[in-house]
């Protein structure tokens, strides 16, 4: 019954002054909404991440190759791209790896294997200059590992290698910087002055969060020594496993196998190490937990503040009915049926303005934002209207109990 | 409805405002007692410690030495809630300045004191009716203060005092704002009060007003200097008809 009656007073507190009330609310409403926003853009952008890694297909193993030295303090860690930069002297990937690798027996759960060496190179055609951010020495395998599809022409072949033919094929970011709208097939381009000639188009793969598939340039692994890389190591062995489920024990295949023919002794130190598509997934997905949390915290930062405007706003509307605080103890009302009165109040203004927020943070998470489509977690609505209340709540004891503690006497007297 | 238990009793009762060089003493040695269907009218010029008297009375500000019991309690002894309580039970208060509260209708401001008594919201609504009722202002139950006159403000204002039925009506000056007629009006509602046994304190610097209770006590620099009666407690309080009225209305 008293707590029916302090609802309706302070709603009728609330609705007294009703521009500095929606003003009150609001603070409360964007710090709520703001909460659920950005925690849907930071859970939405880690999906899209996790599913373009899940459409690069799971059962790749990626072998690069490890100095010993450099296993200190990058061994283990990291997790992301240490394709390059962890080159040292003694570790190499070769063509006798490549070789034992391929070898059925030793390796049963592995389909695939593609040697893979990088060039940095700019591409010419008849005026046309473009710089790609990926040029591959491979063999056709690599198609297969990385799924590509092609739009026109076809994947250079097997003979290609053997014969060392200066063919190429190119994705659709690529074709469309030297060529524009021209077909691209069978017309020589220059890749740091060497012809090759382009044979396939790849279909569109679009980007894969961090890098553009389409931005790439493939040729046969002996054409692209002979002309721009040199006879050395491979920078990675790119491997595919039977299925998903076959990655753990193809991977330990691939190690005993590269174990052997580096002559690492058991317990020694691996020279090369292996990436595969769940430990990326794993990165990638604890480095978006980092970021949807960044993106959380920064909107607490908003709710705190929407907090800090209730307290003040209460602490106007306390001093502000003085005089009605001095009447209604003169009346009867104890401390706690002032207390209640205002406390109710300040809860009301924030639980009012946080269910706003809600429904502006679920209406406003159905837009994209920068290209991300957010997904509403259901966490951060009870989370952050929870908070919302409790914020309400602690920021409005100290006016109410400030209200409380008023002297009747006093409190009449004031004008 | 007269007995022998007083409703106020004070004994050398004093009030000292500030410390040291800035202190008043707005009473010097108050004794008085006021029995249950009395009338009293407490008369003084202004700065004479009537306000200070009526707070004490009511148990808003406690005294500096002396004693006070209301209804044979000591209240200088209680907690701060327990003398909310005993103002919501036993006290009604009427202010010179109405002091309504202006966002509630009539009804809620009359509900109130019930509110805070715990009543029953259906009880509450029913005894707030009648003691509109009992003021006349039953049919403006849903207005506003501020549509109201000074007159209907102070009627509401005694509507609320009397709505817990408490066992004293404290009124200090309460007929200070209200023109000729008004007066009228209340000074008419507190006879009637008083009629069916209630208990009135009223103070005023009014003489004519002072006319209207069964007794007159006279204050001077905290000082009670004189008590006159001039109605029995168990009869009925006096009506000094139309003299006094004109006399108002003649300003
Ligand atoms: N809160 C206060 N602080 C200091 N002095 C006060 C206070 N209230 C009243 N007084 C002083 O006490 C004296 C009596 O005041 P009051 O009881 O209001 O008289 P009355 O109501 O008869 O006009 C006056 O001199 C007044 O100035
Ligand atoms: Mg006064």
């Amino acid at each position: 019954m008293i707590r029916a009656e302090s609802v309706r007073i302070a709603l009728s507190g609330i609705l007294h002054n009703r521009l500095r009330s929606a003003l009150t609310m609001l603070g409360m409403l964007i710090g709520v909404g703001s909460v659920i926003m950005l925690v849907a853009v930071g859970t939405g952008s880690s999906r899209a991440v996790q599913k373009t890694i899940e459409g690069l297909g799971t059962n790749l193993l990626q072998i690069s190759p490890q100095g010993g030295a450099f296993r200190a303090f990058g061994g283990g860690g990291g997790g992301g791209r240490a394709t390059l930069g962890t080159l040292s002297r003694g570790a190499s990937l070769t063509a006798a790896d490549v070789t034992a690798l391929r070898d059925k027996a030793q390796n049963p759960d592995v389909v695939a294997v593609a040697p893979v060496t990088n060039a940095s190179v700019t591409a010419v055609y008849q005026g046309a200059s473009y710089t790609p951010a990926s040029f591959v020495g491979t063999t056709p395998e690599y198609q297969q590992i990385k799924d590509y599809q092609l739009a026109e022409g076809s994947f250079f072949t097997a003979v290609d290698v053997a014969q060392h033919n200066r063919v190429a094929v190119i994705g659709e970011t690529v074709a469309s910087n030297l060529f524009g709208v021209a077909d691209p097939i069978g017309n020589n381009v220059q890749f740091n002055g060497s012809n090759f000639q382009i044979v396939g188009l790849l279909k569109q793969k679009g980007t894969n969060g961090a890098q553009d598939q389409d931005d790439v340039v493939m040729a046969p692994l002996t054409a692209v020594q002979d002309t721009l890389t040199g006879y050395g190591s491979y920078q990675n062995v790119d491997v595919e496993a039977a299925s998903p489920s076959k990655e753990s024990d193809a991977e330990s295949e691939v190690t005993a196998t590269l174990e052997t023919t580096h002559k690492i002794a058991a317990g020694g130190t691996d020279d090369f190490r292996i990436l595969n598509q769940a430990s990326l997934l794993q990165s990638s997905q604890s480095s978006n937990k980092v970021f949807t949390t960044l993106l959380g915290a920064v909107a607490a930062i908003s709710l705190l503040v929407g907090g800090i405007g209730v307290m003040n706003i209460m602490l106007v509307t306390v001093t502000e009915r003085t005089r009605e605080i001095g009447i209604r103890k003169a009346i009867g009302a104890k401390r706690s049926d002032i207390m209640g009165q205002f406390v109710v109040e300040a809860v009301l203004l924030s639980a009012i303005g946080g269910l706003i927020g809600v429904a502006v943070g679920l209406v406003g998470s159905h837009f994209t934002v920068v290209g991300i489509q957010p997904e509403v977690a259901d966490y951060s609505v009870f989370l952050a209207f929870g908070v919302a209340v409790v914020t309400g709540l602690f920021f409005g004891l100290y006016p109410a109990s400030r209200a409380a503690r008023l002297l009747p006497i006093e409190a009449l007297r004031y004008e | 409805m007269t007995t022998d238990q007083p409703v106020i009793r004070l004994w050398e009762l004093t009030k000292t405002y500030g410390e040291g060089e800035a202190a008043v003493q707005a009473l010097r040695g108050v004794t008085l007692s006021v029995y249950s269907g009395d009338y009293v009218a407490i008369m003084g010029a202004s700065g004479s410690g009537k306000s200070t008297l009526m707070s004490i009375l009511g148990c808003l500000d406690v005294q500096t030495t002396g004693r006070y019991l209301l209804d044979g309690i000591d209240v200088e002894m209680l907690y701060e809630d327990e003398l909310s309580e005993i103002r919501n039970r036993k006290i009604g208060f009427v202010f010179q300045s109405f002091n309504l509260l202006p966002g509630s209708t009539a009804l809620q401001n009359v509900e109130l004191p019930l509110t805070y008594a715990k009543v029953r919201s259906h009880e509450r609504r029913t005894r707030a009716l009648s003691a509109l009722q009992a003021v006349g202002l039953d049919k403006r139950a849903s207005h506003r203060p501020a549509m109201m006159s000074g007159g209907e403000r102070q009627r509401v204002a005694v509507a609320r005092a009397i709505a817990v039925n408490p066992s004293l009506i404290l009124a200090d000056e309460p007929t200070g704002n209200l023109d000729s007629v008004a007066t009228a009006d209340v000074l008419g509602i507190f006879a009637e009060l008083n009629r069916q046994g209630r208990t009135i304190v009223l103070i005023t610097h009014e003489g004519d007003v002072a006319q209207h209770a069964k007794r007159v006590v006279r204050v001077r620099d905290g000082r009670l200097v004189e008590d006159t009666r001039l109605a029995p407690i168990d009869g009925p309080p006096p009506m000094p008809g139309l003299a006094g009225h004109d006399l108002a209305s003649a300003r």
